[in-house]
This record gives C-alpha cells, structure tokens and sequence, in this order.
C-alpha cells in the first residue's frame, strides 16, 4: 500500500483561530486523542511558532515551555512537532529549551524566497539528531522554478524533507500539481503539502499534491487553522482510505479526536467567511483575518478592501503591522 | 578646517556607502579603504574615486598605525572583537558596525556624548537604529511599560549574505539596545524580510504594552526626537501617527535612504551608516577644537 505520513498542526495552526489562547488544558485533551488515533506527527505551539508570541501576530495565552512540556506528557508514540520562523525564533533563546524539554521533530520555515535564513536553525536541529524539514511559506507568491531552488538550499542546509505552504488557501488543483511534480523531480527528500480552505480546494489541493509524488500532508481536526481553517483531518483520512493510501491512523479514533477537538478547543468551527474568500483570492496570509476583522471593525472600513490591498502589496507572515498602516490609509482616503 | 583621517575595514555594501558619505564631510577624509580582495565592487569604486586601497585587512593599520585617527569596522562580529584588540593597543577611535557588543551602544540622537568618551562605539544594528529611539521616547513619556516589542521590515535585496546567517545576533543586539534605552525589561525584537518588487522601503514598527497611554506627551517628544534623528538621517520620518489600538501603543516610522552606493529603499543600510557619521563627525568636531 502507498504510504502518507500525516502532520497535524491543530494546536498550533489552530492557536490562529483562537488568537493563541490555546490552554495547557486543550493542549492534555487533544494530545491524548491524537495519540490514541495514531497520529504519527503532533505539531504545536503559538501560531507562529516559537518565540512567536508578540504585540504584532498576538500574545499566547501560554508559555512555550508550558505548550510544549503538557504535549510531550501527553505524546508517547506519536512524535511532538514544532514550527520555527527565523527572525521570531532564536536558536539560544529558543530552539535549545525546546530541544531540552524533548522535541522530536523541528520545522523551520521561510518565506518561500528567502530559504537562506533556515539555514543556522537547521543545522543546529540535525546536530541534536532532530527530525528536521525545511517549511517553505506563502509559496503561492514565487515561480515554480524559485520555489524548486529555495528548497534545493533547504536540502543542501540537510533538511529531511520540505513542506510547501499554501498558507493563504489560492491554490487550485493544478497549481499543486505543477509545483509539487516540480519539487518531487528535483529534491532527493520527501516533499509535503500544507493546504488551507479559502477556496474549498483543500483537500482536494492535498490529493493533487500526493498523486503527484507528495509523501507528507498536513491536516487539523476539523480544519481548525487560521482564515478559513486548513485542510481537515478527518476528511482527509476518510478520503485516503478510499483511495487506498495508509497513514496508519485509526478512522474511528481520529472521528472520535474530531468531536473532542470541536467540542473541547473551537469557540466555532471554522467555515469560509465572506472574508476568508476574499483572503484567499487577494493571496493574504491566512494568519492575517482575526486581525484585519478587529482593526476594520474599530475603524470602520470595509475588510474585503484590507485584504486586496494588503495582496497588492505583497505582504508576507509577519507583517500584521501593516494591517494597521493599511487601514489608516483607507481611512485618510475616505476623509479625504 | 582640520578633518580627522578615516580607515575603513571592510569593503561590503556598508564599508562602500559609508565611503561616499565621508567625501561629504567636512571633518572627515577617508585615508584609507581596507578589504581583502582588490577587484571587489566596493574596491573598484574606491579606485575610481581615487581613495587609497589595501587589501591587507587590519595589517593595512598595523604597517601604518599613523595613517588613521578614526576606523570604522564593517566586517562582521567575529572580526571585529580581534580586530578590537590591536586597534584598542593603537589608541584608535573604533566605531564597529558589527553586532559585536564590545563598546557602548550608540543612538546619536540619545547619547552622542556620552558615547564619544569612549574608545569603542557601537552602532546597534539597522532596525534599531530606526526603533530604539522611539523606544526611548516611550520609556520616558509612558508610565509602567509592561512590555516593548519593535518590528522592521526590510527588502530581502538590502539583506546581505551575512544579515541571513546572523539573524540571531540582530535579534539578540536589537533586544539588548531596547531594554537599554527605554528601561522596559521585557523586550522583543523581530525581523521579517519582503521580496516584493519593486523593493520595499525599510519599515519599523514599536509597540508598547500600557495600561493607560499619555498620547500627548508621546506626540510631542515624538517630534522632538524625529527631528533630531532628521538632522543626520534626513529620510527618517513618522509613517503612522502614534495610535493607542487594543492595549498597545502602536508608532510606524519609515527610514528612507540617500541612495548613495546603495537603493533608497535600503533605508536599513542608510541609517546605521549615517548615524556612524554623525559619531565620527561629532569626534571629529571635539579633537580638532
């Protein structure tokens, strides 16, 4: 049987939706049901990642330290995962406490141009004999030809493999199978894919991605994620089986994680807003919408003009900051 | 007027811009353009402009210790803490460019003074050239900062090979050069690189965590401290007036550069350079009284 290794950030890409007030508590019940369902890969942390609570993406309800020692309590055979931004996420103040409190997995990200930031993180994961892959994010924004040589860079820096985000939900099929054919042919590691739901196209952008040689993909429960939420795990599952692909997840006991995600860790389920639609169009970063909804609203401008703004100026994850000058602008605009 | 003699060590992006704001000095003159490879972009320009080269490093000073008073170190962290060690020997005025942490950290438009009693001055970094004095403004007009966080923006085309693989050491100095100036302990600096085309303009954002917010007296030692910074950065300037939006004070400034070796949206590059300048310059000025 052909074999799929699932990753799933649900506490971590959910942390977005909940603007990372995600408890110790949440993180016990979710780990435990992950675990019971054989979830192989269990990511979790700030929506950003390490180091990432801030003013400017959003202050985590809990520490790091708190997120990650309840997670590896809780996670026997599935593996802990973290997401690592350079430029967020420092080696000494970050990287080495959550190595020491017993991460299994590390992957660090970029912006899908600039891969040669990774390049110290991932170095420093490979000695301490981490699982380490290369993230690249917002990969909509670059040609497919940049896209296969920034993480041709990853994996010269020795990650083990590279996931590609589509971190604003634009893809269509096609374009998932154009870049993942692309990266397959010219990386020697495996490659995966991270879908979000704007367009309703995420899972099946995740089946594009596998029938074109993916061997990662990555899901949360109930699409629990930023924006539109991501691609969603269960669905995935249940598609996988029909479609004769292992994963080695129990369909009964992630069904089970579902409900006990939906009831236990969402204020609401995720569905695709008006806004998300728009998000997703204007190739936005997903982590953007709780921010761009508050900041319209206080200011009272029209959000769906936030975002094609925002895509006009090609912000990258990160840049919340110029949400608020964008606003302002429109405001002046409308005075004017 | 006297003008001081200038070394400068490294012939990088920032070595070579530095070089062409020197001719416009009126207390200083570049003696001497030190690098390691004769036929480099920043050497060839050098040549042209008729400066004197070496390409022997920091032995160019150690053959000829009195053809400079002042050297500014553009190379990088590691290098400038050796090369710290034979210029403290030789008396030199270091201005080091490089987050290597060994002298006082220096705004100018904070403490110029007192930093030029000092032998070794160091420039921060570009983001908090642009952030820290904002940050210091903060400290002085808010009342119990819980927290500072400043965020810059920079085009991936003004990030040299050496920003991308030190980017640990620009979050590590930015933080410490916030903590410093503004006396708020907890402190965040974060950097975020955009390859949109055409390039954008370097931008930093400073945010404050306060309970209550005295905008007024924020506003006006604003524009006391931007104009201040203006007298040596002229393309510094306030983006987003400050606004108090869900518990953090929020102030946007932009820096945009000279275009002198560099772009103009290398403002991150601009600004480092012209506030190492303004601390050689004000040097200058004092010895030469």
């Amino acid at each position: 049987m052909k074999k799929i290794v699932i990753h799933d950030p649900t506490l971590r890409d959910g942390n977005h939706a909940v603007a990372h007030q995600l408890s110790a508590k949440q993180i016990e019940i979710y780990t435990k049901a992950a675990e019971k369902a054989g979830v192989p890969v269990v990511e979790v942390g700030h929506g950003n990642g390490l180091g990432a609570s801030s003013l400017q993406v959003g202050e985590a309800l809990e520490s790091d330290v708190i997120l990650l020692e309840t997670a590896r309590k809780n996670l026997k055979n599935s593996k802990l995962s973290i997401h690592c931004i350079p430029g967020f996420a420092t080696i000494k103040r970050d990287l080495e406490r959550a190595i020491s409190i017993g991460v299994d997995v590390v992957r660090v990200a970029s912006h899908c141009t600039e891969a040669d930031i990774t390049q110290r993180h991932i170095a420093f994961c490979r000695e301490k004999g981490k699982d380490t892959y290369g993230v690249l994010m917002m990969s909509h924004m670059a040609s497919v030809k940049m896209l296969v040589e920034e993480a041709q860079k990853m994996e010269l820096y020795g990650a083990e493999g590279i996931i590609i985000m589509d971190s604003s939900g634009t893809y269509l099929p096609t374009d998932v199978t154009e870049r993942i054919t692309a990266l397959v042919n010219s990386l020697g590691v495996p490659v995966g894919f991270h879908g979000h739901n704007n367009l309703g196209m995420a899972v099946a952008n995740s089946i594009a991605a596998i029938e074109s040689g993916a061997k990662i993909l990555d899901a949360t429960a109930r699409g629990f994620g930023a924006g539109a939420g991501n691609t969603q795990l269960e669905v995935l599952i249940a598609v996988l089986e029909r479609m004769g692909y292992e994963t080695g997840i129990n369909l009964y006991k992630i069904l089970d994680a579902a409900d006990i995600a939906e009831k236990e860790l969402m204020p609401k389920v995720p569905t695709i807003s008006s806004e998300s639609i728009v998000s997703g169009l204007s190739g936005v970063f997903s982590g953007f919408a709780k921010h761009v909804s508050r900041i319209s609203k206080e200011y009272n401008v029209d959000p769906r003009d936030v975002y094609f703004e925002l895509g006009k100026r090609k912000v990258v994850a990160g840049q919340e900051d110029l949400i608020i000058e964008v606003v302002m602008e429109l405001v002046k605009n409308k005075e004017d | 007027m006297k003008k001081l003699k200038v070394a400068i060590l490294g012939s990088g992006n920032i070595g070579t811009d530095l070089l062409v704001k020197i001719q416009r000095s009126e207390f200083l003159e570049c003696s001497m353009f030190i690098g390691r490879n004769l036929s480099s972009a920043g050497m060839t320009k050098a040549i042209d402009m008729g400066v004197r080269v070496s390409d022997k490093s920091i032995n160019a000073i150690i053959e000829e210790p009195e053809s400079c008073d002042i050297v500014f170190d553009c190379t990088s962290a590691k290098d400038a803490v050796a090369h710290w060690k034979i210029l403290e020997k030789l008396g030199k005025f270091v201005i080091d460019l490089t987050p290597a942490k060994i002298g006082i950290l220096c705004i100018p438009a904070v403490n110029l003074q007192e930093a030029i009693k000092h032998q070794n001055v160091n420039m921060v970094t570009c983001g908090g050239q642009a952030s820290i004095p904002i940050a210091y403004v903060l400290g002085k007009t808010q009342k119990n900062i819980e927290y500072i966080e400043v965020v810059s923006s920079i085009a991936s085309r003004s990030a040299g090979p050496a920003t991308r693989l030190n980017l640990d050491e620009y979050v590590d100095t930015t933080e410490l050069g916030v903590r410093t100036f503004s006396g708020v302990e907890k402190t965040k600096a974060i950097l975020n690189l955009n390859p949109a085309q055409p390039c954008i303009d370097m931008q930093t954002t400073i945010f404050a965590k306060v309970k209550e917010a005295n905008m007024d007296a924020l506003k006006k030692e604003l524009d006391i401290m931007v104009a201040q910074i203006k007298a040596y950065v002229p393309g510094y300037h306030i983006l987003v007036n400050p606004i108090y939006e869900n518990g953090r004070i929020v102030v946007m400034v932009k820096a945009l550069g000279l275009g002198d070796y560099l772009p103009k949206y290398a403002g991150n590059l601009d600004i480092i350079n012209c506030a190492a300048i303004a601390v050689a310059e004000e040097y200058s000025k004092q010895k030469t009284k």
